[in-house]
């Protein structure tokens, strides 16, 4: 007769990576407006530390960090955001499938994913990425590749669970077809936790991101990038010039906890047992 | 019921399959994926001649079915090909030059996340709902989204930097290299009696596996918090309360089971694991298999990147069986 | 007298309010006598049971005498000592009250060593006693739960129930998991357990095996003890309406009578209805009834709860 006493959801959690998720956004969006300088322009004040002038310092190049910051913040989400849109427009819909229909090509299907899913996710971007070429586009396809196995997995979960469910049945003694029956009820129902899903894997994937910029997969200089711009102040650090390194890191991290704070907040919302 | 010898045979078998699949995936995104490897690794400029020597020597000219048959059979003997630079060693030699060094990190990395991870999780769920769960929970989000370059960097400034107590780099100092027994300095040192060869190899692995084992504990804090009060809500736990055992050992039984679960998830985190690696070996420059990785692609040397590859599809297979018979030996519900 | 219970209340938080699971309930239970504690589920018959041992969360306010000692005032550590030593407790479900890592053996003497200074030896010669004691071979002590039947489990749980010889033993719906056959072996172990001079709480839905098995029931509706008395006087003349309903619904094999289930379901305990808490299911509620709660009334030793005896023994 134990009472269990479920946390609250942790709705605070939420909204405080709303908050920071949003400010990232519309610093990207409003870039020329909020960055100071032109983040690739070079000056003589090379290697300042953070001042009035220059919040964030400059890098050795004399570039005003701030702005390279604000700057990199469009490549990061122009990257995740894509490749996460090509994972789910691949993972959802075979998920979806395989689930519903089950048979021969549900256990191909799982089989590679599963496999996909147990190599190391960052070594297999890096892979494509270095067969590929380095690019934008070929980042996107290395990290949308890496991701689609967890959207399957969570869809075809989904699907398996609710196909049995009452409602499909009866569904489908009226005489829907299957894909009305996918697309009218069961679509809806796994859209809760397909968003979940989202969220952490978005998290998960803007360190990726960063991961295959900062080994220089993604862009060249003079283009900024977090991750890109870590690996660049790298060789200045022994010499103790902190903000090189700092501002660029701490973006990569504000941006994926973001991210994961809306997630986990949402998975206790949406889900019992998170995932 | 079988004995568990059977079992751990019956398991190995079924490793065959999923190896299998990794090695054709491995394959097609190496091979089929838009784009010729050999391009995009030497660049547009390439010698048509060159271009064709290179493909004829790596077979890339013949039909793909055969290509991944002569591919099959060489990965099946053990022969990752022979690396294109430097004396053209054999890829599997020089990927065992450098693993040591991997595993070594690995190993300490996984004791430092396993220990904070266990710590905070249980804190936090035999607190649950309280602010110190809070706290934990908070913890476990944001060491899982350290971005571990960067992490690592600023544990280099603090204690490497500015307070000067720790080496930022490299596995060990020069010249003070123990004899090579198992490739682990650490273990080579204590088998050789090798004290400031010990003393060393500990002051470099400090930085790079507390880097990787915080930014891993955050997995473990919240697998552990999870499965703790899962646990703790059932029957069983109240059922010994009712007995009058005491907290300590009720929180005893409870641990020992939530670990069940916890160690087949284990398997999927030392993916994790091996990818975190590869980014903190390039921070702290440690000679292992990540970075060796890295400095082959930058070489275009495409028999060894492929071969890397293959070599971690191969130990993530080999790291799932060894989880799988934990399990078996830990869980008496199970059945050979 | 073993254990009394005086005006105890047990009441809980939940998201909808506060929960009066037990609301105000009194009852003496001697040694050596089995009482049954029925109703339906959702009375705070089982809330009642645990709260004996101290493991309901929630406010509990009144007086636990055991042997003399209001259990409510003892520390926590004293109270642990109490528990599994003195007052034994059998659970519903023997799927999963018992740890599924440890072995039978093991999990007995952990529970013989953490009450008694004992070596390891002498508590597993204790303990394989215990197990022929509930009909069990002894080489079960090498058996993990799950090699174990669900009647093979209840036996495991009662005998860690009285592994310490405790003065009281509360089981809770210990059978109600279990088919019919394995039910009457159980309940005849407990029925021995009695006849040593134990007291047992069976706490059960069901009235028909209370009556078999019970010396005294008591019966209770939405946290309150409606009745109580001996079982005999109780299955001839059901006083309280509540009572009559649950003897009227059970199906009968010999007598032929006709079954009537109960209309209605037992109340939300966050809102109770106002008077007689029975009162929306009685067939003779009327309007004193639906507007104040009923007085207890002891009539020699039957207890009752309930207007028209009130009226009665005032008239």
């Amino acid at each position: 007769m134990n009472i269990v006493r479920l946390p609250e959801a942790r709705e605070w959690m939420i909204w405080a990576g709303i908050v920071i998720v949003a400010s990232i956004v519309f610093m990207a969006v409003f870039a020329p407006f909020i960055a100071p300088y032109d983040p690739t322009e070079m000056t003589n004040d090379i290697l300042k530390p953070p001042s009035l002038k220059h919040i964030m310092g400059t890098d050795n190049l004399g570039r005003d960090i701030f702005s390279r910051v604000v700057y990199g913040s469009r490549v990061v989400l122009e990257v995740v955001f894509s490749a996460t849109l090509f994972s789910m427009a691949i993972g959802v819909p075979l998920g979806l499938i395989s689930g519903y229909f089950g048979g021969k090509l549900d256990r191909v299907l799982s089989m590679v994913m599963d496999s996909i899913y147990a190599f190391p996710s960052l070594i297999l971007a890096i892979a494509i990425a270095a067969m590929l070429g380095p690019s934008v586009f070929n980042a996107i396809i290395a990290i949308a590749v890496v991701y689609v196995p967890t959207y399957y997995r969570m869809t075809r979960g989904q699907t398996l669970s609710l196909k049995s469910a009452l409602f499909v049945e009866a569904a489908k003694t009226i005489g829907a077809g299957d894909f009305r029956i996918i697309r009218k009820h069961i679509l809806p129902n796994v859209l809760p936790t397909i968003l979940v899903v989202f969220t952490l894997c978005v998290a998960d994937a803007i360190l990726t991101e960063a991961g295959l910029s900062f080994l220089g997969f993604i862009v060249s200089a003079p283009t900024p990038d977090w991750g890109f711009d870590l690996s660049a102040g790298r060789p200045y650090l022994p010499a103790g010039y902190w903000w090189l390194i700092t501002f660029p890191g701490l973006m990569v991290m504000l941006l994926a906890l973001g991210f994961a704070l809306i997630g986990e907040g949402l998975s206790e919302r949406y889900l019992r047992r998170e995932i | 019921m079988g004995s568990l010898k059977e079992y751990i045979i019956m398991r190995a078998l079924l490793v065959i399959p999923t190896v299998f699949i990794l090695l054709t995936l491995v394959f097609f995104i190496l091979r089929i994926l838009p784009g010729d490897p050999i391009v995009a690794m030497l660049g547009q400029k390439v010698p048509p001649e060159v271009l064709e020597k290179l493909r004829a020597e790596l077979g890339l000219n013949k039909p793909i079915w055969e290509q991944y048959i002569d591919y099959l059979s060489h990965v099946i003997r053990g022969d990752l090909g022979r690396s294109m630079i430097w004396g053209r060693r054999p890829v599997i030699e020089e990927i065992m030059d450098r693993f040591p060094a991997t595993l070594e990190l690995t190993i300490f990395s996984f004791a430092i996340s396993v220990f904070l991870g266990i710590t905070t999780g249980s804190i936090a769920a035999f607190r649950r709902g309280s602010k110190i769960d809070t706290g934990m929970r908070l913890y476990s989000i944001i060491a899982y989204t350290l971005f571990i370059p960067w992490f690592g960097m600023l544990l280099q400034m603090l204690f490497g930097v500015y307070l000067d107590l720790l080496p930022i780099g490299g596995r060990i100092d020069p010249g003070l290299e123990p004899p090579h027994i198992t490739g682990l300095y650490v273990l080579d040192s204590i088998l050789t009696m090798h004290w400031r060869s010990l003393e060393s190899a500990l002051a470099h692995l400090i930085l790079p596996s507390l880097t990787l084992g915080i930014v891993l504990s955050g997995a473990y804090t919240r697998l552990v918090r999870n499965n703790l009060i899962e646990v703790l809500n059932q029957d069983f736990i109240r059922a010994y309360r009712a007995r009058g055992v005491r907290n300590r050992k009720i929180a005893f039984h409870a641990m020992k089971n939530a670990f069940i679960p916890i160690i087949t998830l284990m398997g999927l985190q030392f993916a994790i694991l091996l990818a975190g690696a590869v980014l903190t070996e390039t921070t702290f420059s440690w000679p292992g298999i990540g970075t060796f990785l890295l400095e082959r692609i930058q070489y275009r040397d495409y028999t060894s990147v492929q071969g890397v590859i293959v070599f971690y599809a191969l130990f993530v297979a080999m790291i799932s069986l060894i989880v799988d018979v934990i399990y078996a030996l830990l869980d008496p519900r199970v059945r050979y | 007298m073993l254990l009394e219970i005086e005006d105890l209340k047990v009441y809980y938080r939940s998201k909808k309010g506060t929960v009066k699971a037990v609301d105000g309930v009194s009852l003496r239970i001697d040694r050596g006598e089995m009482v049954g504690i029925v109703g339906e589920s959702g009375c705070g018959k089982s809330t009642l049971a645990y709260s004996i041992i101290r493991l309901v969360q929630g406010e509990v306010r009144g007086k636990i005498l055991f042997d003399g000692v209001n259990l409510l005032e003892l520390s926590e550590e004293k109270m642990r000592r109490i528990r599994g030593k003195e007052i034994g407790m059998v659970f519903q479900d023997p799927m999963t009250s018992l740890d599924p890592l440890e072995k039978i053996g093991d999990q007995i003497v952990e529970t013989i060593t953490e009450h008694e200074n004992v070596d390891e030896e002498t508590a597993m010669r204790r303990v394989r006693e215990l197990l022929l004691k509930v009909g069990l071979p002894e080489d079960r002590v090498e058996s993990y739960p799950h090699q174990l039947s669900g009647g093979q489990r209840q036996r495991v749980m009662i005998a860690l129930a009285i592994a310490l010889n405790p003065k009281l033993l509360i089981a809770d719906e210990p059978t109600t998991a279990l088919d019919v056959i394995v039910q009457e072996r159980i309940m005849d172990i407990l029925e021995g357990i009695k006849r040593e001079g134990k007291s047992v709480i069976l706490i059960t839905h069901d009235l028909a095996l209370a009556s078999e098995r019970c010396d005294r029931i008591a019966v209770m509706y939405a946290g309150w003890l409606v009745e109580m008395g001996k079982t005999s006087e109780i299955v001839k003349d059901p006083l309280h309406p509540y009572t009559k309903g649950l003897m009227d619904s059970i199906p009968d094999l010999w007598m032929k009578k006709e079954v009537k289930p109960m209309p209605g379901n037992p109340p939300d305990l966050t809102d109770p209805p106002k008077g007689c808490r029975f009162h929306p299911r009685c067939p003779l509620a009327d309007d004193v009834c639906r507007r104040e709660e009923p007085p207890t009334v002891n009539l020699g030793d039957r207890i009752v709860r309930c207007w028209r005896w009130a009226n009665a023994s005032e008239g």
